[in-house]
């Protein structure tokens, strides 16, 4: 059987976990699950792969919706499938009777848990306005292929 | 009979669906599948309820890592 180059597959779930640190300036305190929240923005906002951490600036406002979004339930810890490893929340996030007037399209996945607020992932769909009523974000099937969050 | 929530001349409210104009819509791409449900009142255009539901359907690959190594 000949080597082969390659990322091993445990690195990749590790990552998600957060048991590797090449640097020093992350210094883990707790043992436990961060928290994750998920905000929403503008059309006019511009975040995307230069987005490190929660920002107020861009995010929308209105009746019912608070500054830094809502709670995200990851349920399931990361896993892996052939070499990727994913992990997708295990519940739908849920903005409730909220008014949102002004036209957005876009969820900002971040830690909460960390002190920078650091940010996770951004997330565009088409331009929603939501009036007294709820805003429903589906979560894809926590699969190889299709989890919201895949390192391949 | 459901009672929708409804915001009229700024002011939130219930009001019986059957009071209402319903209208419903959907669109899909490769990003997303998004239906919304919209409430007028009778001879109006204004919203006075707007819900979505957005399925993502897109994974957020990084493979960025596995690249620089080859």
């Amino acid at each position: 059987m000949a080597n082969s180059q390659a990322m091993c597959t445990s690195f990749k779930q590790d990552l998600l976990n957060g048991l590797h640190a090449f640097g020093t300036s992350v210094v883990r305190g707790s043992t436990t699950a961060d928290s994750f929240k998920a905000a929403l923005y503008l059309t006019t906002a511009s975040l995307g792969a230069a987005t490190t951490a929660y920002t107020a600036t861009g995010e929308v406002s209105g009746t019912n919706y608070t500054a830094g979004g809502v709670a995200v339930t990851f349920g399931t810890a990361p896993t892996t499938s052939g070499t990727a490893a994913f992990v997708t929340p295990s519940a739908n996030i849920v903005y409730s009777s909220v008014t949102l007037s002004t036209a957005f399209d876009t969820m900002l996945l971040y830690n909460n848990t960390a002190s920078g607020k650091n940010a996770v992932s951004v997330h565009t769909f088409g331009a929603q306005t939501i009036t007294a009523g709820t805003l429903t974000l589906t979560m894809p099937v926590n699969a190889a292929g299709t989890a919201l969050i895949q390192l391949s | 009979m459901a009672i929708i929530k409804v915001l009229i001349d700024g002011q939130l409210g219930e009001m019986d669906e059957s009071e209402l104009v319903k209208t419903e819509g959907s669109h899909e791409n490769d990003n997303e599948i998004a239906t919304w449900v919209e409430y007028r009142l009778p001879g109006s255009d204004v919203i006075v309820h707007r819900s979505a539901h957005v399925h993502l359907k897109i994974p957020l690959l990084s493979d960025a890592v596995a690249a620089s190594i080859g």
